[in-house]
């Protein structure tokens, strides 16, 4: 049976036109992760989750919903669902998450606060009010939804004065770096991601990280915006022997996820053959988007091989993890 | 049989440019694409290009698997902003077929 494509995107759009995110994300979810770590509210710099952490546990939940329909009758009723999810938010109940995952997501967050921190960077947070940016509308070529939403987020971020934000995922970089400043009138913010702002700071490793990494190159990074050598200037620095795996840097080979939520088993495909490459290179491997860890996490379950995020690494190395934030 | 819509790539680029004039069809890009999709993105360029809209329509669910990599726009020797284009062709499917969109 073919994927109700249609039906699927049109749920993510109505979601995004009608509660301001592509899957539910509650206030208190969003920005969850900072509770407790006195970032101030505001400021002429911010750091800019873009909600892609925190979103990471629905999406998979979608995955595993639209994976398990993918070839069953019930894909036929999924215009139905998309009538009713207009009224009802029943996305909810098809993006369920566990409080462990979530958890571990918001851990990312704080530890690239953390970093942030230990490097001296002064940064404050839009908390409730920060936006989704609209990466999967964009990138799924809905454009007047898309581009109606972009000039609301960039609305929202002037509104209090911010100049310039400091962005945690490749996907919010390129929308907020890239994308942004072709589609919005005298566009005027200064984006660099939290890999940029550390590399060129002084921040000096307490911990040596005596160990061989294969590195997973996200491809929005490396391609869209050749962000290649600050993760490695950082995990070189604490120490870490960089594996180059057979596609790297600029040839980086896709983790699967962008066709995630419409081909869940493509996408696990995709995978697959990436975990492939990085295994026949070493037993550890590294990421810096969220989207990346979470696919090449599932499909390295049962292969041995181990995926953190970049953030786990570099707290590790770099922050003293008894000093709170 | 193909119907041939002369004002295909007119439509297309109304909103958004599609721009495939370059490319030399030397397969550069189906011979990198991770998910192996052969159709995407030369002969389905040649498709708009031609005005073969129920050929680009056939194959809706190729052109929504492109993961956007940009793999095969990286290796392209004539610089054909191969993804953009992918993009273009998305937002005509879902402006003119699937009726997504703000209006």
């Amino acid at each position: 049976m073919a994927v109700p494509i249609k039906h699927i995107l049109g749920i993510l759009v109505d979601n995004l036109s009608i509660r301001g995110s592509v899957l539910p994300l509650s206030k208190s979810r969003s920005t969850g992760w900072a509770k407790g770590l006195d970032i101030p509210m505001g400021g002429k710099t911010v750091i800019y989750t873009g909600h892609m952490y925190q979103l990471i546990p629905s999406i998979t939940a979608m995955e595993k919903m639209t994976s398990k329909f993918a070839n069953s009758w019930i894909s036929k009723y999924y215009g139905i669902g998309r009538m009713v999810n207009k009224v009802i938010n029943i996305s909810r109940f098809m993006t369920w998450t566990n409080a462990n995952e979530r958890a571990k997501f918001d851990g990312m967050l704080r530890n690239i606060a953390l970093l942030l921190k230990t490097a001296e960077v002064d940064f404050g947070y839009l908390y409730g009010e920060e936006l989704y940016t609209g990466t999967l509308v964009y990138d799924e070529g809905i454009n007047d939804v898309f581009e109606y939403h972009a000039h609301k987020v960039y609305e929202r971020i002037k509104k209090h004065n911010v100049e310039r934000v400091i962005t945690v995922d490749p996907h919010t970089t390129d929308m907020l770096k890239s994308v942004y400043p072709k589609i919005i009138k005298d566009y005027q913010l200064e984006v660099k991601s939290y890999l940029e702002v550390l590399a060129e700071s002084n921040l000096k490793p307490l911990k040596t990280l005596e160990q061989d990494i294969v590195i997973h190159d996200s491809c929005v990074y490396a391609r869209y915006e050749g962000i290649i050598d600050q993760p490695r200037q950082l995990l070189e620095n604490a120490g870490a022997k960089i594996i180059e795996p057979i596609n790297s840097r600029k040839m980086t080979y896709c983790c699967g996820g962008p066709v995630e939520s419409l081909f869940p088993i493509k996408a696990r495909t995709v995978a697959d053959s990436r975990v492939e490459q990085l295994t026949s290179a070493g037993d550890s491997s590294v990421t810096m988007c969220p989207i990346c860890y979470i696919n090449l996490k599932a499909a390295a379950e049962n292969n041995g091989l181990s995926v953190k995020d970049i953030s786990d690494y570099l707290v590790e190395a770099y922050c003293d993890r008894n000093n709170s934030v | 049989m193909s119907i041939v819509n002369p004002s295909f790539i007119e439509e297309m680029s109304r909103f958004t440019e599609f721009n495939a004039y370059a490319c030399i069809n030397c397969g550069s890009c189906t011979a990198l694409c991770p998910m192996g999709i052969d159709l995407l993105p030369r002969r389905m360029f040649r498709h708009v290009m031609l005005g073969l809209e129920d050929k680009v329509l056939e194959n809706t669910e190729n052109i929504f698997s492109c993961l956007l990599c940009k793999m095969c726009e990286e290796n392209c020797p004539k610089d054909v902003p191969i993804v953009d284009n992918i993009k273009s062709i998305r937002w005509y499917i879902n402006r003119e077929i699937f009726k997504l969109g703000r209006n």
